[in-house]
Parts: C-alpha cells; sequence; structure tokens
C-alpha cells in the first residue's frame, strides 16, 4: 500500500499497512511528572514477556542499572538528578512532589530527580519496519509495530535504523531461542488482542503509564501539560505527540521536564526512510555514470 | 565505570556516582584536525542514543568485493565486446571471486544465518536490503555463469562438448545481462548505508553513491591491471584512473556536506583509513595513467587502487560507528536544528 503520506507525514497507520476497518490505534502516554522510578514497568514487562537479563551490574548512574532499552530491556527508567529548581517567585500554589516540611531551605538536598519509563515508540513511520528485508517487522491491526520471531533472520538493520536506538539484536544468555534476532517491545500484542492493558501499564502504580487511544491519550497530554503549566511548572513539555513531526507522530508519547536529551532521547528524530526517494535517485544517477564511465573507457579506444 | 555491552564505553568522564548526566562538553577523541569546534551538548551520562549496526567487519569487507564484483562484470562485459579475450577472462574470474566472497560475508554477518533466505519472502521497496537481495538474486547467477563459461572455456578442447559447449555459448548473453545489472550492485550498498539512523552515514547520502561506484571502478580496474595482459588492460586503466577520480572528488565534497558528522571521517580510525585510501588512490591512479604499458607498473598500481577502495570502504564504515557511539553527533545537529526553530515538520 502506497499512499501520499506513507514515508512522511500525518497519517493513521494500519489502514495504510492494508487492515480495512482496524480497531483504533493503541499507544502509551508516559507521564513523567508522576513517575516515582519504582521499576515495576520493568518487571512486570521481563515477567509477562518472558524477556532475559539484561545485565547484573553496578552502573553509577543513579538508580539507572538497566542501561538503557535493548532487546533485554523493553522498558528502561532513566533516573537523572539534577540541582533542584527553586521557582523565582513562590506563587503559593499546590506543589508537586513531597508535602510542605519544616526542614529549612538550606538543608535540603539540592537536587531533583526526574525519572521516566522509555519504550519503543510505535512510530507512525517507523524506520525498522521500513527497512527490515524480510518483512519479519511487521504493522499490527492496533497501529504498533511487531517483530516476528520466526522470520526475522537477524540482518540488524532496523537496529541502525531506528532514530531512538530502542531495537537491538540479542546477545544473550546463550541458549536462549531468541538470540541473534531482533526484540524489542510488541506493547503486548497478545495482551491487547485479548482486550488487555500492556503489562506495563496494568502494573505502574502511578497511572505514569497510561495505555489508550492515541488520539485520546494525545488530548490527555495536552490537557496534562497545560496543567502543569497553570501550576507553574514551566519545563512540562510533550514529547512525540506532533503527528507533523519527523516520525508523523508515535504511538508511545511522553511528558517530559526537561530537553529530551536528558533523558537520552533525541531532540528532533527524523525517519531515515523520509529520505529514501531521493538516495535511490543519486543511487541512480551513480550507477549510470559507472555504465557510461565503463562504455566510455572501451569506446575511446576501440581500434 | 562499567560499559556493558561495549556501547557506552569512552565516556568515563560524564559518568559519575550518583552525579547527574548534565552539560559535558564533547570529548577531544585526540583529533588530529578538528573541522568544527566541540559543542556543547546534553545527553544521558554519555551514553549513545541510536544504535551502531551489529554488523562485524564482514560488511566492510562486501562492501568492498562488492564494488569488485560489479565492476568486474562491466569490465568483462565490454572485453568480451571487444574482443579482448584476456581482459574478459580477468574481469570473468574478479567477478567470481568477489561473489562468492561476497555471499559468505553476507550471510555470516546474519544473527540467523539459517534464515539467509527469509531475505526472499518479501520484495520491499522501503528496505535497500531487500532490494540489494534481489539485485544481488538478479546480477549473481548471470555473472556466475558467464564466469563457468570462462573457466570451462580454459578445459582441454576436447572435453567441450555437449552440455559444457552450451555453457560456452551462454556465456557471452549471460556475461552482458551480469555487465547491465552491475551498476545497480556498486550503487545500492551506498543507499544500505545511507538508510539508517548513523549520522555519518545518513548525512552522507547525497553523495556516497558516487563514492561507492567511483571506488568500485578504481578497484576492478585494479584488479584487472595486475591480472590481465597489460596490451589488453588500456580500457581498465582508464576505468580505474576515471573512478579514482570520481571516488576522491566526490569524498571530498561529501565531507563538507555532511555537517558535524564528517568529523568521524577525520579522527581515530576511521581518519586512518581514509586518509591511506586517498593515497592509495591518487599514487594508484598516477600510476595506471602514467605507467602505461608497463608490466611491474600495472600490478603495483593496480594493487594500490584496489587497497585504495578497500580503506574506503573501512573508513566510510568504521565512520558510521564512530558516529552512531558518540551522543554528540545525534544530539547537536538535532538541537542546533530545534534552536533554529527548524524542526523537520511535514509541511501541509
Amino acid at each position: 500500500m502506497i499512499g501520499r503520506n506513507s514515508l512522511f507525514g500525518p497519517l493513521d497507520p494500519a489502514p495504510d499497512a492494508g487492515y480495512t476497518d482496524p480497531p483504533k490505534r493503541k499507544g502509551f502516554f508516559t507521564d513523567t511528572s508522576v513517575c516515582i522510578g519504582c521499576k515495576a514497568c520493568e518487571v512486570a514487562c521481563k515477567e509477562w514477556n518472558d524477556v532475559p537479563e539484561n545485565l547484573f551490574e553496578m552502573l553509577g548512574t543513579s538508580y539507572d542499572n538497566s542501561h538503557s532499552l535493548n532487546a533485554n530491556q523493553w522498558r528502561h527508567v532513566a533516573f537523572i538528578e539534577k540541582p533542584a529548581t527553586k521557582p523565582a517567585v513562590d506563587l503559593g500554589m499546590p506543589a508537586v512532589g513531597a508535602p510542605v516540611s519544616d526542614v529549612p531551605e538550606d538543608e535540603k538536598p539540592d537536587f531533583q530527580w526526574l525519572m521516566s519509563s522509555d519504550v519503543c515508540k510505535h512510530c507512525t513511520h517507523a524506520a525498522c519496519l521500513d527497512v527490515c528485508p524480510t518483512g519479519s517487522l511487521f504493522r499490527s491491526e492496533f497501529g504498533t509495530v511487531v517483530v516476528q520471531d520466526d522470520i526475522c533472520n537477524g540482518c540488524g538493520y532496523c537496529v541502525a535504523a531506528c532514530p531512538y536506538g530502542v531495537i537491538d539484536r540479542r546477545k544473550g544468555p546463550e541458549g536462549d531461542p531468541k538470540v541473534g534476532i531482533a526484540q524489542k517491545c510488541t506493547l503486548c500484542y497478545d495482551r491487547l488482542t485479548d482486550g488487555q492493558r500492556p503489562a506495563c501499564a496494568a502494573a505502574c502504580p502511578t497511572e505514569s503509564i497510561l495505555y489508550g487511544d492515541v488520539d485520546e491519550l494525545r488530548q490527555r497530554a495536552d490537557e496534562r501539560v497545560a496543567l502543569l503549566h497553570e501550576r507553574g511548572v514551566m519545563d512540562a513539555r510533550l514529547y512525540g505527540n506532533d503527528p507533523d513531526d519527523g516520525v508523523g507522530g508515535t504511538g508511545a508519547m511522553f511528558l517530559l521536564l526537561d530537553e529530551p536529551e536528558v533523558y537520552g532521547l533525541p531532540p528532533d528524530p527524523v525517519v531515515t526512510t523520509k529520505d529514501l526517494p531521493r538516495m535511490f535517485t543519486r543511487a541512480g544517477q551513480a550507477g549510470t555514470a559507472l555504465l557510461i564511465g565503463a562504455a566510455l573507457s572501451f569506446v575511446r579506444r576501440r581500434r | 565505570m562499567n560499559a556493558p555491552q561495549g556501547d557506552g564505553s569512552g565516556s568515563g568522564t560524564q559518568v559519575r556516582h550518583g552525579g547527574s548526566p548534565g552539560r559535558s562538553r564533547g570529548r577531544n577523541r585526540g583529533a588530529d584536525r578538528v573541522m568544527v569546534p566541540d559543542a556543547d551538548f546534553t545527553s544521558y551520562y554519555g551514553r549513545p542514543i541510536v544504535k551502531a549496526a551489529p554488523w562485524e567487519h564482514d560488511i566492510a569487507y562486501y562492501l568492498f568485493t562488492g564494488g569488485v564484483a560489479a565492476g568486474s562484470s562491466l569490465l568483462a562485459g565490454g572485453a568480451d565486446l571487444t574482443d579482448r579475450p584476456g581482459l574478459r577472462r580477468a574481469g570473468r574470474i574478479g567477478s567470481l571471486v568477489a561473489l562468492l566472497l561476497s555471499i559468505v560475508a553476507l550471510v555470516h554477518d546474519l544473527g540467523k544465518p539459517s534464515r539467509f533466505l527469509n531475505m526472499l519472502r518479501v520484495v520491499k521497496l522501503t528496505s535497500p536490503m531487500s532490494v540489494g537481495t534481489w539485485i544481488l538474486s538478479l546480477h549473481g547467477p548471470f555473472a556466475g555463469l558467464a564466469s563457468a563459461a570462462e573457466l570451462v572455456g580454459m578445459l582441454p578442447t576436447r572435453w567441450q562438448r555437449g552440455p559444457v559447449r552450451l555453457l560456452l555459448r551462454l556465456g557471452r548473453p549471460a556475461g552482458l545481462v551480469g555487465a547491465v545489472t552491475a551498476p545497480p550492485v556498486a550503487a545500492y550498498t551506498a543507499v544500505l548505508l545511507a538508510d539508517t539512523a548513523t549520522p555519518a552515514w545518513h548525512d552522507a547520502h547525497e553523495e556516497l553513491p558516487f563514492v561507492f561506484c567511483g571506488s568500485a571502478a578504481a578497484a576492478s580496474g585494479g584488479w584487472a591491471m595486475v591480472t590481465a595482459p597489460v596490451a589488453e588492460a588500456g580500457p581498465a586503466r582508464t576505468f580505474a584512473v576515471g573512478g579514482a577520480a570520481v571516488e576522491l572528488l566526490m569524498a571530498h565534497r561529501m565531507e563538507a556536506s555532511m555537517g558535524l558528522s564528517a568529523e568521524t571521517l577525520h579522527t581515530g580510525s576511521a581518519g586512518r583509513w581514509m586518509r591511506a585510501s586517498k593515497v592509495l588512490t591518487a599514487a594508484g591512479a598516477a600510476g595506471a595513467l602514467l605507467g602505461g604499458r608497463s608490466r611491474v607498473l600495472s600490478v603495483v598500481s593496480g594493487t594500490a587502487l584496489m587497497a585504495g577502495s578497500f580503506c574506503t570502504r573501512l573508513g566510510v564504515y568504521e565512520a558510521g560507528m564512530a558516529s552512531a557511539r558518540d551522543p554528540k553527533y545525534t544530539v547537536v545537529p538535532q538541537r542546533e536544528r530545534v534552536e533554529r526553530g527548524e524542526q523537520v515538520r511535514h509541511q501541509g
């Protein structure tokens, strides 16, 4: 199916992929302003999806010991400790966070937490899916992007294509049947087909991870960021909610409290296949030049 | 600090126990030539954002052997049409050897090599790897048939009968189809690299196909200069010199158009490969131009041209890997777009 915006631009991915009358597009809205860093999402994801060990290391990076999203880590909670930002003027507004304490200001810790549970973005224009040469990665009827384990031959192209560095080829543990093939969040495809929420959303105790219809989540995200701005949390911003952005908007969007790169997210991601027509044009020109060059090498010398 | 899975390594300066990522200055990676001043940027503990392709050097070798295969098929086709049997033989054998090495490299690099044939489940225009697989599937059998005919032609005459004679007859048509289908083999690998989120590869997408096609001509011309009789190798020398010129010129333009990630072509192991590539390619081209029919100079400059092409492929490959491992090349250009208010947005 090739539509006008099939490579770039706003799109409802499931109908574009050929589904007739699919269910509404499903996704996540991860509101990091209420994340408490409990990692229940990480655990629930591993339990439900049988994702093997990632690593057992003390990384020395705050409370983050799961390092990154990768083949063995489909939810990853980022921990950032940064100097506390104090409001310039006390507006007497209800604050986000702990209740008012009687500890003097200068004795309070001088840092604040940023915590965010990262996940596959399930892009409208998913580079991993576009470049997959076997058809292992496919668009589900829910508009999500899923790997078929029994098709993937481990070429690794999707790994290099993802602008967020989400999908990865499983390297271990030895003996795992999925070693060598690409793995990432499926948005719990199996649970969705059974009318259930993804495991991480079900386990999240603060509803930082919301699951639902993408258009409704976009609306809720707008409302939430407006509320936070009203309360004076001017650092609140949405990430991935714009259908006009470089990946056509994501199925998994976020409310962040700092710049995306602070959380390890790219500030302006673009699906690489946006430029694919241009790349093939240039390759066509170069190939033609090669053919002509070869012909000229002989023609000039023909006796 | 601990650097699991070998991807977050080298960024130790930004990793502090219980510390914050904060703003950090891009590291000086022993740069011998700083093109762009180090930029301030923020990252998550210095960890990469995009992931480097999980490939080994096989893919870099394939970039080279694929180029040699394509150029050799072209030279063999031209030699066949212009009655140069020695050059034709050199081209067809070069093509066969390079194709076999290519297939070994490609299959070996899969996570599940036994599922290699899954590549043929679908035809997918949005996947340069799928397109490339089909290009190879079209080119390979014809080029292989021509090479088989060449090998059979070397058998004693008394064996050349029956099906063997048929094979000999098929040599020319198969070789010509192989030649016509060769340029896509040389060109698509540039799209294969460019169609990724790897900064140094994607940023190079305007010129990389020309660099790779030039490199293919230089390497295959070099191969023919080494292996074909000098009296017949005139077209190979011309082809090689032209290819080397295009490669050097377009690589120069590429470095200018890539932006920040061009840095990775000048530093570290990629920088060494690229410098070696320029010296070898220029020297080989000069030797091919001036050496004429000298056997010794032909062999020396042909070898230099092949080595130059090999270094180009390794250099581009390593530059991409380095650009993926350092978050700077992902964050800084994107952050600059945002600061300028020029985020990539769909227009109407």
